[in-house]
């Protein structure tokens, strides 16, 4: 007969027998037991947020810089409800997070009980899967269960919502081992057959205008994933262009980097992507700000989708050939066979490729991610080229919040490394850098993590700066601070007649006050000047900083492709800004 | 409001829309009902009917009709999103009007009347498996099994007979001859 565990217990069991050393949680009484047992597990480090969606990002960010699940652990009702916001923003973005909620116990769900929520009912939909334990007896199963759930296929949250009596209940134990029936998302049920890889070969062979088109795919497959598409697009010659979240996966200095494309997407990379004969799609879904609208959406190329979950093929773009795969599989795969039987594609095929290349040069002489830069006043775009250069030799992990300083950053910071980029790019959610940079920087110590952001965006989560300050995160908040909602003061300018309806913060506070309270460093920048200095300050303190970056209140994130346009009709600068249709003004 | 031109978030072209019957074989669980249903509401797709029942004891598998309109593109959607779902076994989907499919719905009448009426009632349903289910001197309870259509039609010409009371199930499908979906 095994010894008879507790429900807390067994909690803490699973979680050391999936190696969990970091979990980021909130207490209340619905986890009580759970949060009693955590003084016996050593191995299994508990950090404190200071609300339950800080938590939850800051798990985010560990996962996305370390490439392992984050763990969530709250408290019932506000408890689950507060950690919303990061679940759907990690099954937006596709990162792996085990959620263990409290729940009232057994006996009292359905009453309307003191912080009481139908967990499971509200999750259900921005969860991968999610379980209420009735009975101690399942509930092993259910937490290994969970974390095959979250990490296998296309990875996601999962929730384990577990009653208080059954925390405190004894049950048996055992650690469960690929209890899935079927592998999720096609992952291991598809293997990837020469004629596939023909087909995908015999399409590159044939094409003269062809683009790499890379999205965060390639980073959950992996850091081997990353290496491997390096490895085929120099094979191949080929241009390559990156979605938000595929960043890093191939190096953004890189001349045969277009840049990211997209809604505020370089000039080269939004016109190759419309011009091309061959599109290969590896670990992107053709999101709506990328595609525009999806009719005139590349309409001369053939495309190639790598996805590992069959429901992103033909979600909105019909393809040419579908290939369901982890991206790592195919890329080795892919590159064993092309090697075979085309030795020296790269010299032979350049002549083919070359008009193409010579097109994309003009294109790339408009310069789209210019602007007009000035010595009074610190241009935002000027910011974060300056922190890239001063950042650039040293291993930096970038979070950003959501905005104009968001498309800054991914406009300006080049990547050359996977998992250094943590954005929120599917949800959108404003707040989510500052927790996400705590996650980070638990997961990479001694790192230097930078949190670019607005000031908007940051006072969201503000709350958190005390969690860094425990547990002496050294994280860096670089706020580029217009004192608008920048993307919608943006907005409003070029949609709405310069309305600038409640984008405007007329209080805020003082930032450097603000990080002195917190007991962290504040820094104010306030012209270009001095802009070096105070970067480089910031990078030498070995505590929490507040960066103050006052800059240009009316500058706006160009190039955009402006509502109302068709996809290869981009927004290059100011100079260019025109009317645009009321039936554009619209859309979101 | 004017047709958009923007290149954003504009609906494409609309494909031609189809009703199709889709079998889900499912884990038996708690809120499993609502994961098919949140899918299908989340993600703006059409339930027309439901009809859901247990049909292994032994290992507790529901299995699942789902009667739904869509253009090809959702449709092959709907059926990849059932498959990602955790409790989800496997998924049949087919077009209505496929030739070696059977559908049936059933339905009961609850009818006011003399006998005469009650007789001529009968008479209509003669086609339809009609099964008196109860019977007073004044009302009488059919069931009938038949296609949708079918039973939208009866429904309407037992009105002037005195039908008060209707329910009807979703329709069940399955192949004819010695095939099993797979």
């Amino acid at each position: 007969m095994p010894k008879l565990l507790s429900g807390a217990e067994i909690v803490f069991k699973a979680l050391e027998d999936q190696k969990v050393e970091y979990i980021f949680g909130y207490p209340g009484g619905a986890v009580l037991p759970i949060y009693d047992e955590l003084k016996n597990h050593k191995s299994i480090k508990h950090i404190l947020a200071r609300h339950e969606q800080g938590a939850g990002h800051s798990a985010e960010g560990y996962a996305r810089s370390s490439g392992k699940p984050g763990v969530l652990l709250v408290t019932s009702g506000p408890g689950a409800t507060n950690a919303v916001t990061a679940l759907t923003d990690a099954y937006m973005d596709s990162i792996p997070l085990v959620c263990i909620s409290g729940q009232v116990p057994t006996h009292l769900i359905g009453t309307d009980a003191f912080q009481e929520c139908d967990t499971t009912g509200i999750t259900r939909p921005c969860t991968k899967h999610n379980w209420l334990v009735k009975d101690v007896n399942d509930l092993s199963k259910v937490l290994h269960l969970a974390f095959e759930v979250a990490t296998t296929g296309r990875p996601g949250p999962v929730l384990v919502d577990i009653p208080k009596d059954i925390q405190f209940k004894k049950g048996k134990y055992k650690f469960f081992k690929n209890t899935l029936r079927k592998k999720l998302n096609g992952k291991a049920t598809h293997k990837i057959s020469n004629s596939e890889l023909d087909k995908f070969i015999d399409l590159i062979k044939k094409s003269s205008k062809p683009i790499f088109y890379t999205g965060g795919g390639v980073i959950n497959s992996g850091p081997e994933a990353s290496k491997y598409l390096r490895e085929l697009v120099s094979l191949t010659g080929f241009p390559i262009t990156s979605t938000l979240q595929g960043l890093g996966a191939y190096p953004g200095d890189d001349p045969q980097f277009l840049g990211m494309l997209g809604m505020h997407g370089t000039y080269e990379a939004n016109n190759a992507m419309h011009d091309c004969d061959l599109m290969i799609n590896i670990g992107a879904r053709f999101d709506d700000r990328i595609t525009g609208k999806v009719d005139e959406f590349s309409p001369g190329s053939k495309k190639i989708h790598v996805d590992i979950d069959p429901s992103s093929i033909g979600k909105n773009i019909k393809v040419d050939l579908a290939i369901i795969s982890d991206v790592t599989e195919l890329l080795k795969s892919l590159i064993k066979r092309f090697k075979e039987k085309n030795k020296n594609f790269l010299n032979s095929n350049k002549q083919k490729t070359s008009k193409w290349w010579e097109q994309i040069g003009k294109w790339r002489e408009k310069k789209s991610l210019n602007f007009i830069n000035s010595d009074k006043i610190i241009k935002p775009q000027h910011a974060v080229q300056r922190l890239y250069e001063l950042t650039k030799n040293q291993d930096t992990f970038i979070t950003t919040e959501v905005g104009q300083h968001q498309m800054w950053a991914a406009q300006h910071y080049k990547f050359n490394k996977p998992n250094r980029w943590m954005t929120s790019g599917g949800l959108g959610t404003m707040g989510y850098g500052l927790p996400a940079a705590i996650g980070v920087q638990i997961a990479n110590p001694g790192k230097l993590v930078v949190d670019i952001a607005g000031e908007a965006s940051v006072l969201m989560t503000m709350q958190e700066m005390s969690t860094a300050v425990q547990y002496r995160l050294p994280i860096k908040i670089f706020i580029l601070n217009n004192e608008y909602m920048g993307m919608v003061r943006q907005w409003q300018e070029l949609l709405h007649e310069k309305n600038y309806s409640e984008s405007y913060t007329a209080a805020l506070p003082d930032f450097v006050k603000l990080a002195e309270s917190y007991g962290c460093v504040g820094i104010r920048a306030k012209t270009p000047g001095e802009l070096d200095d105070k970067i480089k300050e910031m990078i030498s303190i070995d505590r929490p900083v507040i960066f103050d970056c006052v800059v240009d209140k009316a500058e706006n994130c160009f190039p955009m492709i402006p509502s109302g346009k068709p996809h290869n009709q981009m927004i290059l600068g100011p100079e260019e800004e025109e009317e645009i249709s009321d039936e554009g003004k619209i859309l979101v | 409001m004017a047709k958009s031109k923007s290149a954003y978030s504009v609906p494409g072209k609309i494909g031609k829309i189809e009703r199709h019957i889709i079998v889900v074989w499912v884990d038996n669980e708690a809120g499993v009902l609502a994961r098919i249903a949140g899918l299908f509401s989340g993600r703006g797709y059409n339930i027309e009917s439901l009809a859901v029942a247990e049909v292994d004891k032994k290992k507790h598998i529901s299995r699942i009709t789902i009667v739904t309109e869509g253009t090809p593109q959702v449709i092959e959607q709907i059926n990849l999103q059932l498959k990602k779902l955790v409790p989800v076994h496997k998924v049949a989907d087919f077009k209505r009007g496929e030739k070696d499919i059977l559908f049936r719905e059933l339905a009961m009448f609850k009818i006011l009347g003399n006998t005469k009426k009650i007789e001529k009632v009968k008479k209509i349903c003669k086609k339809f498996n009609p099964v008196i289910l109860d019977k007073t001197n004044k009302s009488v309870v059919i069931q009938v099994t038949a296609l949708r259509a079918e039973i939208d039609k009866l429904a309407l010409d037992l009105k002037s007979l005195g039908l008060i009371s209707t329910s009807r199930t979703g329709a069940v499908a399955m192949t004819k001859g010695s095939k099993i979906f797979s």
